[in-house]
């Protein structure tokens, strides 16, 4: 077992859960998306972004492509979090939560398609 | 290729950038965990925005100091040991930068990525020069006086350096890399049209053999000039068509054969390749008699074989050497006055030192100049940085493997048809020369002559060729008419004349000449210059030939 492979796949896996968690409810209701959940996402996606650094091969280039759509998604919508004004809860408005969450959704696509190549290059390699 | 300095760099800090990432992302969470206090005491919670914000300029340790509000004693605790964290961070960040920027492996990457923009960048016509020790210098140096553009593959760093320090007019790029190595000949541009040639310079026979091979196969048009110090290699390359080696041990001994034969040819060659800014020394023609050569290796052996062939009774030193077919040989150094005394050196007329020391050499020399003061002496000096000790002991001949490559190349390179003519000088006789020796000497007196290649097509001569285009029936002679002045004639002679790749030494000066012609002309710079507005100025054209 290779415990650079390990953590590279633990990595991307965690990176398309926390996104996909953090996605997952009413797209306008601010009560189902956790902001730590989205930091924890930016975070773990930033990583793997990283990890992916350095990769010649055809199919490392579209893994690190994969991740920096997910980055650029994320912080997206992390900018938009950022200067959006707050309901008198601490919340926010319905409105911007929907663009937060829609933003988030795009980053869950990349995300998937990573995973994916993941599972596939894996695939290869059994044969 | 190109991206290869970012890929090892990014794959270098991957460690140091998931470092800072994670420090900041704990440094965060922190900041909006703990709790502070507000103007009235009640409890507040930095947003994710504010920690980030707050993080990011005491990270990179600028202290803004602009905070939202006074700490608590629990957020000043987290906030310190941030501090810490996250300068750890950015100095672990720091310093892989910089080794990377000192490693090795991503300086060459950096240097070839350069070096690769440089030759794709190169427009002008350039020569690949392989090999940059002292000969692939000298070659360099020379080819940067006649404006020309080389670069230099070289797998030795230093001489890398060395050309780096060169005063040279224009720059030549450098590639530290094996030139046996075909890819690397053509990471050098080896493929470009604007190769015009590729010399084989290094001091392996071997390598120069691959250089040649690969450029017959790589690049067929494009001519090659090697060095080859074995027979054997020299006539390997000849096989497949190298277009000229240059073997200065058998060079030396067929100028040293010459000069017993034919003087007055050795003269006239020697002054014909002088380069152009030299003043030019004519050499004591060797003396008939026996000769002692101290040093039976490549060298030796071509002296021996021409001074041999010339009927000259000669002896060998060499401390291997006890019997040689045909030849007296005395075991020894050379070095010491015995074995010299037993070569018979009291009697001798001359003495070759040809060991491959050059203090061994000289050592030899000044023995046997002491114990026969009249002695002619023969000096083969190996590196260049000798020449002080060299040119102080003034020996009669200093032979330079080194300076023999690189002039034979250079006299290729410089004018073409020259080798032709050299080979012609060499076929005819010691009258010839003397003659052609006495007539350039009438027209430029001791000064060295200047030699140019005119070629008589509209390109190069307009004028001319549109006169010789009508019926105009235009003589050798008429090329060195003076244009400002018919009755005159130019301080030049034409050399020799190739029609259809063919060389003909001294053309008659009435012979008809033909569109498509070349000629070779030695003379003055100033005669070059007006030659040159004769051929290309329809005045000067016209009024000449009117005459």
């Amino acid at each position: 077992m290779n415990l650079e492979k390990v953590v590279f796949a633990f990595f991307i896996l965690l990176a398309a859960t926390l996104n996909g968690g953090f996605v997952y409810g009413d797209i306008d209701n601010p009560d189902h998306h956790s902001q730590w959940e989205f930091f924890a996402a930016l975070v773990v996606n930033i990583i793997a972004a990283v990890l992916k650094f350095g990769d010649r091969t055809q199919l490392g280039a579209i893994h690190l492509a994969t991740s920096l759509v997910a980055c650029l998604q994320l912080s997206a919508a992390a900018l938009l979090w950022f200067f959006a004004p707050t309901t008198a809860a601490g919340t926010l408005a319905p409105a911007d939560m929907a663009e937060v969450v829609s933003l988030a959704a795009g980053a869950l696509f990349a995300n998937v398609v990573s995973v994916t190549l993941m599972i596939v290059e894996t695939a290869r390699q059994r044969r | 290729m190109r991206f290869s300095v970012v890929f090892i760099a990014f794959r270098r800090l991957r460690a140091p950038i998931i470092t800072l990432v994670l420090i900041f992302a704990v440094g965060i969470s922190g900041l909006v965990l703990i709790p502070g206090a507000d103007e009235n005491g009640a409890p507040w919670h930095m947003t994710f925005a504010e920690a980030f914000y707050f993080m990011s300029y005491t990270a990179t340790t600028i202290g803004f100091g602009e905070i939202p509000r006074g700490f608590s004693a629990n957020q000043r605790l987290w906030v310190t040991l941030l501090i810490f964290a996250s300068v750890v961070g950015w100095a672990y960040l720091v310093a892989s930068l910089l080794a990377i920027a000192r490693d090795s492996a991503f300086r060459s990457a950096i240097e070839e990525a350069r070096f690769a923009r440089a030759i794709r960048r190169l427009r002008e016509p350039f020569y690949l020069v392989c090999g940059f020790g002292e000969t692939g210098a000298l070659v360099g140096e020379n080819l940067d006086r006649l404006g020309r553009r080389f670069v230099v593959v070289d797998m030795n760093p230093d001489r890398i350096d060395h050309l780096a320090l060169m005063d040279l007019s224009q720059s030549a790029p450098a590639l530290c890399a094996d030139a046996r190595l075909p890819e690397h000949l053509l990471e050098a541009g080896l493929a470009k049209p604007q190769c015009k040639g590729v010399l084989a310079l290094t001091d392996d026979d071997r390598a120069n053999l691959a250089v040649a091979m690969a450029v017959r196969l790589l690049n067929p048009q494009t001519p090659v000039l090697a060095r080859a110090e074995s027979a054997a290699i020299a006539r390997n390359m000849a096989s497949f068509g190298t277009d000229h080696i240059v073997n200065p041990f058998e060079r030396f001994g067929a100028h040293l054969a010459l000069a017993l034969a034919a003087p007055a040819s050795q003269r006239l060659i020697d002054w014909l390749t002088t380069p152009p800014d030299a003043t030019f020394v004519p050499s004591k023609p060797p003396p008939r008699g026996h000769w002692v050569v101290a040093g039976y290796g490549r060298f030796g052996r071509e002296v021996t074989d021409a001074l041999r062939a010339q009927g000259l009774d000669v002896t060998v030193i060499d401390p291997d050497e006890s019997s040689l077919p045909g030849v007296r040989a005395v075991m020894g150094t050379g070095t010491e006055p015995g074995p010299l005394r037993q070569a018979g050196i009291a009697s001798a007329v001359g003495v070759v030192a040809g060991t491959d020391d050059d203090i061994v050499n000289l050592s030899i020399a000044v023995t046997a100049k002491e114990m026969n003061p009249g002695l002619f002496t023969v000096l083969r000096q190996n590196l260049q940085a000798s020449s002080p000790l060299f040119e102080a002991f003034q020996a009669d001949i200093t032979m330079v493997p080194s300076r023999i490559v690189a002039n034979g190349c250079l006299a290729e390179l410089r004018t073409p048809w020259l080798t032709q003519l050299l080979a012609d000088i060499r076929a005819r006789d010691n009258a010839w020369a003397e003659a052609l020796l006495e007539q350039l000497g009438s027209l430029l007196g001791s000064r060295t002559p200047v030699l140019w290649r005119v070629r008589l097509e509209p390109e190069f001569a307009p004028a001319l060729a549109q006169a010789m285009t009508g019926q105009i029936r235009v003589p050798v002679g008429m090329l060195t008419v003076n244009p400002d002045d018919r009755t005159h004639r130019l301080p030049a002679l034409a050399l020799g004349l190739a029609r259809d790749r063919v060389f003909r030494a001294l053309p008659d000066a009435d012979e008809h000449l033909q569109l498509g012609d070349e000629l070779l002309f030695a003379g003055t710079a100033g005669a070059r210059r007006a030659q040159s507005h004769l051929l290309s100025d329809a005045g000067d054209c016209a009024y000449v030939l009117g005459g």
